[in-house]
């Protein structure tokens, strides 16, 4: 069994896992892949109803939810592919170069 | 008790699966290796193996299934030849970066084109850098010893990664020979259950396969499967030490054949070494003192032994089956010389290309082969890389 606390960004070859495993759950959220993103989607509160169309179609799970409402953008993993505008009817989520 | 029995190596291969009881095997049809699977589907209809057969649609599919299975903790093998492998090629590296311990039964046979069925290595020695284990087998008695040894090897502790049982399309895959099979009991006693430490089926165990490796790992993670592949070169000594005891039929990184005195020498692949060997018997009956290397691990490559086998030679043939299109040299010449050279081992060289598409090797052209190493040795050659057996 390999120490995943010894996987790093300084690791040596001897301290990687057989095969590049991973043997944990959920770690995809330590990789903060929403540096891929040039452009982001901006939340208008004042807009949304909570009708929660959008946090399904995430291709992430970049739209967070608590007590049956949405939340702000979990910007550490949103890419910006700007679905989530598409599917809001309210007008509560807009995007430079997304057109309704 | 060994049983005496008389089969193509196809059925040897076959009924060494048969006696191993893999848990699956997806395989597509393609010559001349068709006949392992068909035999092995008849054991599955029959009742006689547990194994989940799975016809797929293509070699890209049987290889991506075999990786799949494989991950889920199942003991797979597969069974291709010629194209059906280089339709696999991609898996083939996934296979082992992953380490996973599958087997692939392959019958060499050359790549189109022109479109040929018949055997050479260009196939697998296509695939020689695709990170897996390589044996190859003269006879089909090796073809059943190695397919039987296989597992031990691909699963052994620190190895873990994928091997392919080589033979030669038609020579010995199709032809008939005398053989000596293990008991069934023997063969599950030596190769053993399958328990993986890890897999997509364990209930206790979470896992991801193959996630993406960013610039700063990927360098670490080739490094670490280099190492996998190094241990593999004591494990395979091991276990065909191992083989031996049990059977009789011992096995090493390579065969010498009249080597201790030899001053000529060639160094081969396959089935062609037993017709090299008549050759170096006619021509020991002669008082010539001439030797034979049958390469039996490819991969990995025992460089440094092979080089101290040879460094009393005065002159030595290396023979491929295979034309490799660097108007420089073959597989075994480039990585034989190499060896040699670090060896610090300075004998004249010549390389051959011989065998391709089914081209037969005589006992002549061998013979042949010995009297331009005499030559050699005697004049120097500056024609490093020859072909055998062409019409000029």
């Amino acid at each position: 069994m390999t120490d995943l606390n010894k996987v790093g960004p300084s690791c040596t070859w001897k301290d990687l896992t057989e095969g590049m495993m991973i043997y944990e759950g959920g770690t995809s959220r330590q990789f903060k892949t929403g540096e891929w993103a040039s452009i982001k989607p901006e939340y208008i509160e004042s807009k949304c109803i909570h009708c929660l169309l959008c946090t399904p179609v995430c291709p992430d799970s970049a739209i967070p939810v608590k007590d049956m409402k949405r939340c702000a953008f979990d910007y550490d993993h949103c890419k910006g592919c700007g679905i989530c505008v598409k599917a809001c009817r309210f007008g509560a989520i807009v995007m430079e170069g997304v057109n309704k | 008790m060994a049983r005496r029995d008389r089969l193509s190596g196809n059925e040897a291969v076959a009924e060494a699966l048969r006696q191993i009881d893999p848990d699956v095997m997806p395989a597509f049809p393609i010559t001349p290796s068709t006949e392992i699977p068909q035999y092995f589907s008849k054991f599955c209809a029959n009742g006689q193996v547990h194994t989940e057969f799975i016809p797929v649609e293509s070699e890209h599919s049987a290889m991506s299934a075999a990786i799949g299975a494989e991950s889920a903790g199942a003991r797979t093998v597969s069974a291709t030849s010629s194209a059906g492998m280089a339709y696999m090629w991609e898996e083939l590296y996934l296979a082992s970066a992953n380490r996973l311990p599958l087997v692939l039964a392959l019958v060499n046979r050359a790549l189109s084109g022109p479109i040929n069925i018949n055997c050479d290595h260009s196939d697998s020695m296509g695939a020689r850098d695709a990170g897996w284990i390589q044996i190859y087998a003269e006879t089909n008695q090796e073809a059943y010893d190695n397919m039987v040894m296989a597992y031990r090897i691909a699963e052994a502790e620190g190895v873990h990664l994928p091997v392919m049982v080589c033979q030669d399309g038609f020579i010995t895959s199709h032809a008939v020979q005398n053989i000596l099979l293990m008991e069934d009991k023997e063969v599950k006693e030596f190769v053993g259950e399958y328990n993986p430490e890890h897999s997509l089926l364990d209930p206790n165990g979470v896992m991801s396969v193959g996630p993406y490796s960013i610039t700063n790992y990927y360098m670490e993670a080739r490094r670490a499967q280099a190492e996998a592949l190094h241990n593999a070169k004591a494990v395979v000594k091991a276990v065909g030490e191992e083989f031996g005891r049990l059977t009789g039929r011992s096995y090493g990184w390579f065969e010498e054949y009249c080597m201790e005195d030899a001053e000529y020498a060639i160094v081969l692949i396959g089935s062609a070494a037993g017709t090299a060997k008549d050759a170096v018997d006619k021509l020991r009956a002669e008082g010539k003192k001439v030797g034979l290397i049958k390469i039996r691990m490819f991969r990995p490559f025992p460089g440094a032994e092979i080089a101290e086998a040879l460094k009393n030679v005065k002159a030595v043939g290396l023979m491929d089956r295979t034309e490799s299109f660097n108007d420089c040299a073959g597989p075994i010449g480039a990585e034989v010389s190499s060896a040699l050279f670090r060896a610090r081992h300075m004998c004249e060289t010549i390389n051959y290309v011989y065998g391709l598409g089914g081209r037969d090797v005589r006992v002549e052209d061998i013979e042949k082969v010995f009297e331009d190493l005499f030559d050699a040795a005697e004049n120097g050659t500056a024609d490093y890389y020859r072909y055998l057996g062409v019409r000029e």
